[in-house]
């Protein structure tokens, strides 16, 4: 390491401004403090600081991502095999190579744009390079689906960390949740390659491994994809080769979806993760399951024939679908979230309130917690807003008593 | 005892180097220097220059501003320098003691207006400084209540210093709280550590607080106790400064020694020792560093509000407690975000040493991150134990945004009270700097 260091020393003023590569100076302190921790000591203030930082926060938050990502692999390669009829006579291994290899491009492709722009952004403002679109670049290729052409998402990613980041000033200063973002520009822009039957199912080969045809009976649609075209007052859902599915199988997620959001159980361990290390806050995690639980119970209450969602009992709903993805991993992005601790309670209950409502009442959209996560973004300064109103109230009622 | 005031917030570090507690010897200087930076806010005008003979009580400048508001030689002997900066600005004036500790004689003083003439004359107005803007108090103002804080939570806090003062000094502090009470039409109160007993004249309230730092600011416990209101004044000290004014207001005399905790893992025997402020760091600390041939901090005060003064530099007017750590700047870590952390100091359970016994940590001064935006939430609200929205009210400081910042309270803290959220902050951001730039610049534009 002191090897390392030394070397790294030694071209330093190569970046400095003034030096041959003074353009890349932000790029080289990057890397720089990615290797080392800054050895800058405290100038004022105080004199010792938290060994806590912002890279090792997101650290976390990607440590936190990977049993669902991982998972989300296996489970392209499982719903891929499973299509072409070779599920049984495939190793568990191949399975997940297939997977691995159809979702590695995603996040390369994620990282390279974002972070590509990241650094571009960072030079023209002479800031330091700052650790957000790690997550976000992970998190983007969790909530698309597989069959998602590589160059949307470069495009995507580009649109959503330039006008949903890099405007607003960079990290820690955007309104709307950088993966969302992403998500939603696919979702409009590309409204046929983003949802319908033939999007969650990779049916063909990846890198020439997994060929095959499709099974009879195949239908590549997702469970909320099968209860928004649901007919009549009673709903079976059905995996992609026909057979019936119950509620444990939403939970353990082999099931089609976006890649990282079909397994609840992969998710809850990565919210035990962020609730143990105390990155994510509980306030919102617990309360966007309470308005999700509470408003799909009410649900259940309106006419099914007309409303199928009503027909899923509310357990069902928040295994289903990107709820608990959106409620563990993006609800809890404290930038775009409500920063008091009772704005945290009310902006989570309407998230997940809201995710149920969409799901149930617009069948235009089969998914609704994008577009909740989204709207109580915008949402989360109005509540803040009147949790701080109530806090200077407070003070001035104090000074008229006194 | 009645009242218990539990604060739920606050922080509480386990850092290696704490004192002993019991008073090892007095130390015993050639030269004391009274540095005009210690006293925030105060525009110097020297009245002594060098040659000029000074005895324990002399004047030797005064503040332009308030010109009634004296600061004094903690020693007698001649005065040697008066060094100025830039600008001419006076960094230190210097006395070499002549050993004698002769003082200059005061009148005693029993009436409201002898007390504070002799306050004032006597150096010891210094000791008081009011809310809004924490600075030295304004005499012309009456401060609505006085509150004093009689315990330090901060880390390796000089805590034998406060026994002292329920021991021996017992009677000075009682004199000195008697002499507040004829300030203001107000109450005075004391706030102790829960659990403690403090003699008081009739008249003073105790107040007990339960809590981690920064419970044992003065501010906080105002806040609990009746906070501070748009166009109030209040006025906070500290028990160890009252003593020294009850020592004046009983002898006619200045004495300002100090019990002073000698702490920090870079110190061979962490005591306790008696010295005057001013008192030059290499006398403070001879003999009792570690060997060892890196940099190191020394810091008058304590490692979360205390002052970096190099070995060069002298014990701080307010202080009773040194702290000597690590500077770390020779220190790269490898990959240290992505390590386990089993010995890191930190209040986040990201690291594993948060999830084991609190043992003595060793820090070093590096921010260990580079400076960002406000990321994450509610880390400021853990360690702030007040009906104030930490983060919003820094927000408005930045903006300097007045109107805000009156509504969320800024009257009514301190840089001090950020300590402990500096201390936690993920963005690295210098919050009590930001707060006292805010304070100034908010003063400027009121008066």
């Amino acid at each position: 390491m002191k090897a390392l260091r030394r070397f790294l020393d030694k071209i330093k003023p190569n970046f400095e401004p003034g030096g041959k590569f003074a353009p890349l100076q932000s790029v080289f302190e990057g890397f720089e403090s990615f290797l080392f921790v800054p050895a800058t000591t405290s100038k004022s203030g105080v004199h010792i600081h938290d060994k806590i930082d912002s890279k090792r926060t997101m650290t976390v938050v990607i440590i936190a991502l990977l049993p669902a990502l991982l998972f989300g692999m296996y489970n392209v390669g499982y719903q891929h095999y499973l299509a072409i009829g070779e599920l049984a006579s495939t190793s568990f291994w191949m399975v997940f190579l297939y997977g691995f290899l159809a979702v590695l491009p995603k996040i390369v492709v994620a990282y390279v744009v974002g972070l590509g722009i990241e650094f571009i952004a960072a030079q023209l403002r002479h800031h330091e390079i700052q650790e957000g679109f790690l997550v976000s670049g992970m998190l983007i290729p969790m909530i698309v689906p597989i069959d998602t052409p590589l160059w949307m998402i470069a495009v995507a990613t580009a649109f959503a960390v330039i006008f949903a980041k890099e405007v607003f000033g960079g990290t820690g200063m955007n309104i709307f949740n950088v993966a969302l973002v992403t998500r939603a520009f696919l979702f409009f822009a590309y409204p046929s390659k983003m949802s319908g039957d033939n999007v969650f199912v990779r049916t063909g080969d990846t890198f020439g491994i997994g060929g095959g045809t499709v099974v009879d009976g195949f239908s590549g649609a997702t469970p909320l994809g099968q209860v928004a075209t649901n007919v009549g007052d009673t709903l079976t859902l059905k995996s992609i080769v026909g057979e019936n599915l119950t509620t444990l199988d939403y939970f353990i997620g082999l099931i089609p979806g976006s890649i990282g959001e079909t397994s609840t159980l992969a998710i809850l361990i990565g919210a035990v993760i962020l609730l143990l290390t105390g990155i994510a806050s509980w306030r919102i995690i617990l309360s966007v399951f309470a308005g999700g639980l509470l408003t799909a119970w009410v649900c259940t209450f309106v006419n099914p024939e007309v409303y199928a969602a009503a027909l899923l009992s509310p357990i069902d709903q928040v295994c289903l679908g990107g709820f608990a993805f959106a409620a563990v991993f993006m609800a809890t992005d404290p930038v775009t979230a409500a920063r008091t601790k009772t704005g945290k309670y009310i902006y989570g209950f309407l998230i997940g309130a809201m995710a149920i409502v969409i799901r149930v009442f617009n069948t235009g959209y089969p998914e609704g917690a994008m577009l909740a996560v989204l709207f109580m973004n915008a949402f989360a300064p109005l509540i803040d807003h009147y949790v701080v109103e109530a806090n200077i109230k407070r003070r001035l009622k104090r000074a008229k008593n006194a | 005892m009645a009242n218990v005031v539990k604060l739920k917030s606050g922080l509480s570090l386990c850092l290696a180097g704490a004192a002993a507690p019991k008073v090892e010897k007095t130390v015993v200087s050639d030269t004391v220097a009274i540095i005009p930076d210690n006293y925030h806010g105060v525009v110097p005008k020297v009245v002594v220059k060098p040659g000029d003979m000074v005895k324990v009580g002399t004047a030797v400048m005064y503040d332009k501003n308030h010109p009634e508001v004296q600061f004094v030689s903690p020693v007698s002997g001649e005065v040697v320098a008066v060094e100025r900066g830039e600008r001419r600005k006076v960094m230190k004036i210097v006395i070499k003691s002549d050993g004698k500790a002769e003082a200059v004689a005061f009148e005693k003083a029993t009436s409201a207006t002898e007390v504070k003439e002799l306050l004032l004359q006597a150096g010891m107005w210094a000791y008081i400084k009011q809310r809004p803007y924490d600075i030295i108090a304004d005499p012309a103002v009456e401060p609505r209540n006085i509150f004093v804080t009689a315990f330090d939570n901060a880390p390796l806090a000089p805590a034998y210093a406060y026994e002292v003062l329920k021991g021996e000094e017992a009677k000075a502090f009682a004199e000195g709280l008697a002499a507040l009470q004829l300030l203001t039409q107000g109450k005075v109160y004391v706030g102790v550590e829960a659990g403690n007993e403090v003699k008081v004249p009739a008249g003073v309230e105790v107040v007990a607080f339960k809590g981690k730092f920064p419970a044992c600011n003065a501010g906080v416990q105002a806040h609990h106790i009746a906070p501070v209101n748009k166009g109030e004044t209040i006025w906070t000290l500290n028990a160890l400064d009252v003593v020294v004014m009850g020592r004046l207001l009983l002898t006619g005399r200045v004495d300002m020694m100090r019990t002073v905790a000698i702490t920090g893992s870079e110190i061979a025997a962490p005591a306790y020792v008696r010295a005057l402020p001013g008192t030059p760091m290499t006398d403070l600390l001879k003999d009792n560093l570690i060997e060892g041939d890196y940099a190191r901090r020394v810091i008058s005060g304590n490692v979360l509000t205390g002052t970096n003064v190099s070995i060069e530099g002298y014990l701080g007017a307010y202080h009773s407690h040194v702290t000597v750590i690590p500077e770390g700047n020779d220190t790269h870590e490898f990959l240290g975000w992505a390590m386990p952390g089993f010995k890191a100091l930190t209040t986040s359970r990201t690291f594993f040493s948060r999830w084991m016994p609190c043992r003595n940590r060793k820090p070093d001064a590096r921010l260990h991150g580079g400076e960002r935006a406000i990321i994450m939430s509610e880390e400021y609200d853990r360690v702030f134990p007040m009906d104030i929205l930490p983060e919003y009210l820094v927000k408005a400081v930045i903006a300097f945004d007045i109107d805000r910042m009156e509504q969320l309270g800024i009257y009514e803290v301190a840089p001090e009270d950020f300590a402990a959220c500096e201390f936690v902050d993920t963005s690295k951001l210098p919050l009590q700097e930001i707060i006292r730039k805010g304070l100034d610049a908010l003063r400027k534009e009121m008066n």
